[in-house]
């Protein structure tokens, strides 16, 4: 089975201070230190785990700047056996779409049976997975955490669904599937893990290589644009309802009907 | 003279001369064991080299101290002198066991220098030595079979019980001594009965009851028991020194070899490949053990080696606390893979299987906090700490980390510390101090004498920044020049080393040992015996490295530092020694004496779990981090210790022994009844500061 992970490198949120940069147009990046989004993460060692089944090969993709490459490398070190890049001056300022349309690119280039991306990264809004299968027209499922092969034509998926309920379907291949935090225990990838792979060719396709026109990516394809980035203002808190569950609907009720909520 | 009975080499067996026989039972016995010994030769010499023929004249002493004077035995008083006595009768007797086997062929056969007086003398010794073996198998058969002590047991899952080869060889050797006494009580029984020389047998031993007994019987008789007891001691005799190879008996022929080629230095790790440097280790192919024959050729001695004894498990804290790692098996399983892949008879087992998976789990070897409990009990030097990290090695190498180890070592590669935070908050912790112990940050040229390594805990941890200004207060008073490296400063990577992931280590090492000899310092002292034990052990070129204990005696001795009395006259103390400082640094008393530098401080001990038998805490860096699957926290076992003791305060000298009690406290419901302090902290509550 050929599949494509999507990765991307996106800032680590867990002990980073994100601070707004003063002019309220990006997050201060100086201090930050950055890695694969955790979500693609797993998504690669599901991929691996699958082609170490039934064979094949994982191909890692993404869209990003010359830093981006570190991310593709060391999921090649972590047993992709291909990583391309994507990268051109005219790709900044991407909208999702405008992502998704340079990944759809990079997929007519290959041939792929299934198409694996995080369900969501950690500075993103979770749509690329959607509007990859949606440009591709094939099928597509979302929060995925368990996937089995039924045969080169079909998987087996599985969603964690509302109530903790896991919902089973069949999805026919080819199709694209994002993949869900702790679909599996992702392989650890070391320092010597990451030199071994550290003279491995990953090619970098520009604009030209996609063969895309210019208004449908970058900044000038954007449909969506970021206006400002800002913290909200902190108010003074909740107000907490106290009493038995009775008083408190009481007050909720009261409180609605004096501030407009219920006529 | 007409001898009182035939000889063995004068006699026959069913028409055929015995001497024959008695040449052949030696050439076949000796010939076997020969092979035995060669078959068992095979795996090491396939094995990864290793570095044991340095430093002769350390090495000798050992074997004269831990062989010879069986320096470990009497750590269990009772099984150790059993052993001692056993041991002492084996060496005796060897000499008689060798006379012996002549004996079946040459007639009156006598060691070079043994006829004379001295031979007299051996023989009234080897006559109690025997006696004593007889009783130390006796105590030793009572207590495998009815009192069972519970170090022998072989949980299931390690497989079926070990007592019938226990009392197999107890047997054996009983059977040496009985059938040794009885072919010279027979011979003395008939020199009597005839009225030739009867020799002498000393008073109350084995030979002399046998003597007594047999003196009423024929001639006849005692010629029968005479040529039955000798062949029955050369089949046991030969059968017993072919058994030895195959089990933990193995010991009374290589534990020598294992003591010789012991590990000398505590507390350092072996490199990935012994042979291969530093700037080299890029070009490895695997790192680590993955197969059996990745172990080094002493480590497969080992296996060989173990007794099945259980010191090792019976103080392993991770044992204690139900994690599923019990040293002893780790040898054992060794051993018995060594046995079924290397054979004795019939051909060598096929290609090598990973062991993780086969005979080791990956839970077992990440238990190991690596506190060397361990490796200090064992009486024939068994190593664990370098196999427990070999395998790490080889588990980070194919990718098999446990999930909750994978965050802090990222964080330690992107931020030089397991929690990820920012390098250039390491140095806040001594915002705090500002105005009275302002700490200096040895960047952008400024330099100091001493230089503070506060470690990665002692910079982020809430709690633990406690002590990182406790130790500069008490640097402060005593007037040091010291400063800290601050956001240069990255985790001493103790831990990482220890938990396989050694290129991350490689990586720290450089950086921080760059950040300490730039900043011109010409000591460095340390509150974290984790990176104590680093800077002294694992790095190099460094200046000299020292413990904030060792500080703290020296100056209130040089009256530098002064103290008030104890605050609280009402509360006992008890120091709990970690790891790092007393075993592997052998750093006991000064801790100790920094302690007692408080006037009236009532100190007790935790008896016979302090100094070496000290119990682990439950494990400093990564350690911190891992999910073990656990009955009980090691933190809890050792709070309860020091409750035994008569303690309500327990005094640690360092950071993760601090965490790991002050949490079990809690956990074991003990808030209020018991407290934990560091000893920098509670020096420094007692300050004397000059205004």
């Amino acid at each position: 089975m050929e599949i494509l992970v999507c990765v991307k490198r996106v800032p680590d949120t867990a002990e980073n201070e994100i601070e707004v940069a003063g002019d309220g147009s990006d997050i201060e990046r100086d201090d930050l230190v950055y890695s694969v989004n955790e979500w693609d993460n797993y998504a690669v060692e599901e991929a691996i785990q699958i082609v170490d089944k039934v064979g094949g090969s994982v191909t890692v993709i993404s869209v990003g700047d010359e830093e981006a490459e570190e991310v593709v490398r060391r999921e090649m070190a972590m047993g992709a056996n291909h990583g391309i890049l994507l990268s051109d001056d005219a790709f900044e300022g991407s909208d999702g779409k405008g992502i998704a349309t340079l990944l759809k690119a990079a997929v007519d280039k290959g041939n792929y049976d299934l198409i694996l991306t995080g369900a969501l990264a950690d500075d993103g809004a979770g749509q690329i997975g959607g509007m990859l299968a949606a440009m591709l027209d094939v099928p597509y499922a979302s929060v995925v955490n368990s996937i089995e092969t039924l045969d080169d034509k079909k998987l087996k998926v599985g969603r964690e669904i509302e109530g903790g309920n896991q919902e089973m379907s069949e999805i026919d291949l080819p199709c694209v599937l994002s993949i869900q935090t702790g679909i599996n225990e992702p392989r650890y990838v070391g320092i010597r893990g990451i030199r071994k792979v550290a003279s491995v060719e990953i090619p970098v396709w520009g604009a030209a290589d996609l063969g895309l026109a210019a208004d449908s990516m970058g900044a000038a394809g954007a449909r969506v644009k970021r206006l400002d980035y800002f913290l909200p203002e902190l108010g003074e808190g909740a107000e907490i309802l106290e009493g038995s569950m009775e008083e408190v609907a009481e007050k909720l009720i009261d409180l609605l009907k004096a501030k407009g909520g219920i006529k | 003279m007409e001898p009182a009975l035939i000889s063995p080499a004068s006699a026959t067996i069913f028409g055929i001369p015995a001497n024959i026989i008695y040449i052949l039972i030696p050439l076949i016995g000796i010939g076997t064991f020969a092979y035995i010994i060669f078959r068992r030769l095979t795996p090491l010499l396939k094995a990864a080299p290793d570095d044991r023929f340095n430093r002769i004249p350390e090495r000798i002493r050992s074997v004269l101290k831990i062989w010879l004077g069986q320096w470990r035995h009497p750590r269990y008083m009772l099984p150790g002198v059993v052993h001692i006595f056993l041991f002492a009768g084996f060496l005796i007797v060897g000499a008689r066991s060798t006379q012996l086997m002549f004996i079946g062929f040459v007639d009156g056969f006598q060691l070079p220098g043994f006829s004379g007086s001295f031979g007299a003398f051996y023989n009234v010794l080897k006559d109690y030595a025997t006696t004593w073996i007889l009783i130390a198998v006796a105590i030793a058969a009572v207590r495998r079979a009815i009192f069972k002590p519970a170090r022998y047991a072989v949980p299931p899952q390690y497989g079926k019980d070990h007592t019938w080869e226990a009392l197999l060889v107890l047997g054996l050797i009983a059977a040496l001594v009985i059938s040794e006494s009885l072919f010279e009580a027979s011979l003395v029984a008939a020199q009597t009965h005839k009225g030739l020389h009867a020799e002498y047998t000393a008073p109350v031993t084995l030979v002399w009851f046998f003597k007594h007994l047999l003196s009423g019987s024929s001639l006849a008789a005692l010629q029968g028991v005479h040529s039955v007891s000798y062949f029955i001691h050369e089949i046991t005799f030969f059968f017993f020194l072919c058994f030895l190879p195959m089990g933990k008996h193995f010991h009374v022929i290589i534990s020598i070899f294992n003591v010789f080629f012991m590990r000398l230095d505590r507390g350092n790790v072996k490199p990935v490949r012994y042979g291969i440097d530093d700037d080299k280790l890029d070009d490895l192919e695997s790192f680590g053990v993955k197969v059996f024959e990745d172990f080094t050729w002493k480590h497969m001695l080992d296996f060989y080696t173990c007794v099945d004894c259980g010191r090792c498990s019976d103080h392993c804290p991770a044992n204690a606390a139900g994690r599923p790692l019990s040293p002893r098996f780790i040898s054992i399983k060794g051993r018995d893979y060594a046995f079924k892949h290397y054979p004795w008879i019939g051909s060598n087992g096929g290609p090598s299987k990973p062991l993780i998976g086969d005979i080791y789990s990956e839970d077992e070897i990440w238990s190991c906090t690596t506190c060397g409990a361990c490796e200090q009990e064992c009486p024939v030097t068994i190593e664990y700490i370098d196999k427990m990290v070999d395998l790490r090695r080889g588990m980070v190498d194919e990718g098999l980390v446990p999930q909750s180890l994978q965050k802090p070592l990222s964080a330690l590669e992107k931020r030089g510390n397991p929690w990820g935070k920012m390098e250039k908050k390491r140095a806040d912790w001594t915002k705090d101090l500002a105005e009275e112990t302002p700490v200096k940050i040895l960047e952008k040229g400024k330099t100091a004498a001493t230089l503070y390594f506060v470690d990665s805990i002692s910079s982020f941890d809430d709690r633990m920044q406690a002590i990182a200004r406790a130790t500069a207060r008490i640097l402060n008073a005593a007037g040091i020049d010291f400063g800290i490296l601050g956001k240069a400063e990255k985790d001493s990577g103790h831990e990482v080393r220890r938990f396989g992931e050694e290129m991350l280590f490689q990586d720290l090492k450089d950086q921080n040992t760059d950040a300490i000899l730039n900043s011109g310092v010409e000591n460095i002292v340390t509150a974290d015996p984790h990176a104590y034990n680093a800077l002294n052990k694992d790095y190099s070129g460094l200046p000299p490295v020292e413990h904030i204990s060792q500080t703290i005696v020296r100056n209130v001795k040089a009256g530098k530092i002064r103290l008030k009395p104890v605050a609280d006259t009402g509360k006992t103390y008890v120091y709990h020694d970690p790891c790092y400082l007393g075993r592997h640094n052998s750093l006991y008393d000064d801790p100790r004496a920094a302690v007692d530098t408080i006037p009236g401080l009532n100190r007790v001990e935790m008896a016979g779990n302090c100094r070496d038998r000290s119990f682990c805490c439950g494990g400093g860096g990564l350690m911190l981090f891992y999910e073990p699957e656990e009955e009980q926290r090691m933190g809890v076992i050792r709070v309860e210790m020091a409750k035994k003791a008569g303690a309500d305060v327990i005094v640690t000298a360092c950071p993760f022994c601090l965490v790991n009690i002050e949490d079990a406290i809690k956990v074991a419901g003990l808030e209020g009844e018991m407290e934990a302090i560091d000893l920098c902290e509670l020096i420094e509550q007692h300050l004397i500061i000059e205004d």
